[in-house]
């Protein structure tokens, strides 16, 4: 029997999932994980709240060395440089080469960068993984001011990460409003009056220009208007880029992402890609799509993993959503949920987005409901089709949101409740509740 | 104290008045008491008959429920397997359903004390 040579490049989401699909149909393979961060599988969505202080950095990690034990699987730690497809090898740093017969690029992505002078000083900061959050850490021990600059939900990660540790910070917007291709007017402002009440300044219509120093470290930032803000830590979180190098440099067919069917198996033999890299067809529309979100990564290399080890089984594209803090809101994102504006902030996804959230395809109606009630701030916003729900945006109580993703996800025909929902001053959470326990019990038989 | 002697030496009327007056009290607290035990057996047999249960699709695996678990049980790995958290010894506390910040966790009736 030859031993089938599973190679992993990445330890995300993507890459552990990968690996326990393939132990799950392949008990006896050879599974190598090549992965670049030398702290190994943690979670990076958790990386937010070791900035906030909210958990301690141990416990970040999910596995244990026993769980990989039991999963068999050999760490390489090191960074893949080129993939010889013709002799199913891959290059790494050190210069060794790693036989294949499945290879998985699970290889995430990372912060897209401003070329602007002094941004490599001492001081300059991004939120990609631990290294950069342990960073941040340090900086905050004896820094007093912070400028961040970018949007989505990473930069306010940082925002609040640093307030939460003392720093004074002052966010700076290109535009007039937060996050404006995800959430509308109101729900910016929102999320803008609580930063202010935390302590944050907030520029609008500010853009950093340059990064001033002294001695290799930052001492302020100068922005187009001319005007010098002095701070000790400058934070750029404009989006992230998948890390498509390895698969371009193989030739591979790439476009925002890696290109991948519905096997999760990218143009070439025995390549699979997965998680954030991982650009893949969304049924509802046609188009492929990036997401940088947790559940969909695990749920794409879980796909992979028994691609590859021989199972034939197709992805398909659920409907992405994630539930977050904004200023320390819950908040919840599902579907199409179009903000309106371009977001002249962000230059690519961001972390814990999804492109598909900012196609409108086949909205027609929005219904709207912002209540005062034991919770000081309390937002849905229904995003209507002709027949099902396309999108919910909801902040605050999140008591409707486990039966609306149900409502999406499952596409039900809302026509009887649709002429309620857009009446004016209609008890939207009556109608939905009621109606779900009507759709659930006619789904259940 | 000496009004109050005077009280009772002298006029019975007025004693009786006080212990009825006095009992009522007392049969308010008795109602507050039934009412507060009564809530608190809901409470609790709602926690003896429920488990925390999770929604894997909304997990980050950041751990936040399994540090705040005061008898130090993995709740988020049982979060990854999308497994009730009704094996062990739970309490039923509900600190990993609180602080998760996106909503994984929740009580769910396990059925397992009712009549058949």
């Amino acid at each position: 029997v030859i031993l089938r040579r599973y190679v992993i490049v990445g330890s995300g989401a993507a890459g552990i999932a990968a690996i326990e699909a393939i132990r799950s149909q392949d008990s006896r393979g050879e599974i190598s994980l090549v992965a670049e961060d030398q702290h190994g599988y943690y979670s990076r969505p958790g990386l937010a709240y070791l900035l906030s202080k909210e958990i301690p950095e141990s416990q970040l990690f999910p596995f244990s060395k026993q769980d990989f034990k039991y999963l068999q699987v050999q760490w390489v730690n090191a960074q893949a440089v080129n993939i010889l497809p013709d002799t199913h090898q891959l290059g790494l740093n050190d210069g060794r080469l790693l036989q294949y017969d499945r290879l998985l690029i699970a290889t995430g992505s990372k912060a897209a960068r401003v070329a602007i002078p002094g941004i490599e000083l001492e001081g300059s900061v991004k939120l990609d993984d631990l290294n950069d959050v342990q960073g941040i850490i340090k900086l905050a021990r004896h820094g007093k001011k912070a400028v961040v600059v970018g949007g989505g939900i990473t930069a306010l990660e940082i925002v609040e990460g640093l307030c939460s540790r003392g720093v004074k910070v002052h966010y700076f917007l290109r535009e007039d409003r937060y996050w404006s291709a995800v959430l509308d007017e109101s729900e910016s402002h929102v999320v803008e009056e609580r930063l202010r009440e935390e302590g944050v300044e907030i520029h609008y219509h500010t853009e950093m220009v340059e990064v001033l120093g002294n001695r290799g470290r930052v001492v302020g930032v100068r922005t187009k208007k001319n005007e010098v803000i002095p701070c000790d830590i400058v934070a750029v979180a404009i989006g992230v880029r998948p890390r498509i190098e390895l698969a371009v440099s193989t030739g591979l067919k790439t476009d925002r992402g890696i290109l991948v069917d519905e096997h999760m198996l990218t143009s070439s033999e025995d390549i699979f890609a997965a998680g954030d890299v991982g650009q893949v067809l969304n049924p509802h529309t046609g188009k492929t799509v990036l997401d940088t979100l947790w559940s969909p990564a695990r749920y794409q290399g879980q796909y992979a993993g028994l691609n590859m080890s021989g199972q034939i089984i197709e992805f398909s594209k659920q409907i992405p959503y994630n539930v977050t803090r904004l200023a320390g809101l819950t908040t919840t994102i599902i579907g199409s949920v179009g903000g309106g504006g371009r977001d002249p902030d962000m230059v690519g996804i961001a972390r814990g987005d999804s492109e598909s959230w900012r196609d409108a395809t086949g909205v027609v109606d929005r219904s709207l409901i912002a209540t005062q009630s034991e919770f000081d701030v309390n937002r849905l916003r229904l995003m209507m089709g002709e027949k099902k729900l396309m999108g919910a945006f909801l902040m605050g109580d999140q008591t409707l949101s486990k039966l609306i993703q149900q409502l999406i996800i499952h596409e039900a025909d809302i026509t009887p409740i649709r002429e309620q929902l857009l009446k004016p001053d209609r008890p939207l959470p009556d109608i939905i509740t009621n109606f779900y326990n009507q759709w659930q019990a006619q789904n259940a038989g | 104290m000496g009004e109050r002697r005077v009280g009772y030496i002298g006029k019975i009327g007025e004693y009786e008045k006080r212990v009825f007056s006095v009992i009522l009290q007392y049969s308010d607290v008795m109602v507050n008491i039934k009412v507060l035990t009564q809530q608190e057996k809901s409470r609790r047999k709602a926690l003896v008959e429920g488990y925390v249960v999770p929604d894997t699709t909304r997990c980050v695996q950041c751990g936040i429920c399994s540090f705040n678990c005061p008898i130090n049980i993995d709740v988020r790995r049982h979060a990854w397997l999308g497994e009730p958290v009704k094996d062990s010894h739970c309490l039923t506390c509900g600190q990993c359903v609180l602080r998760c910040p996106r909503g994984v966790l929740s009580f769910e009736k396990t059925h397992l004390f009712k009549p058949r």
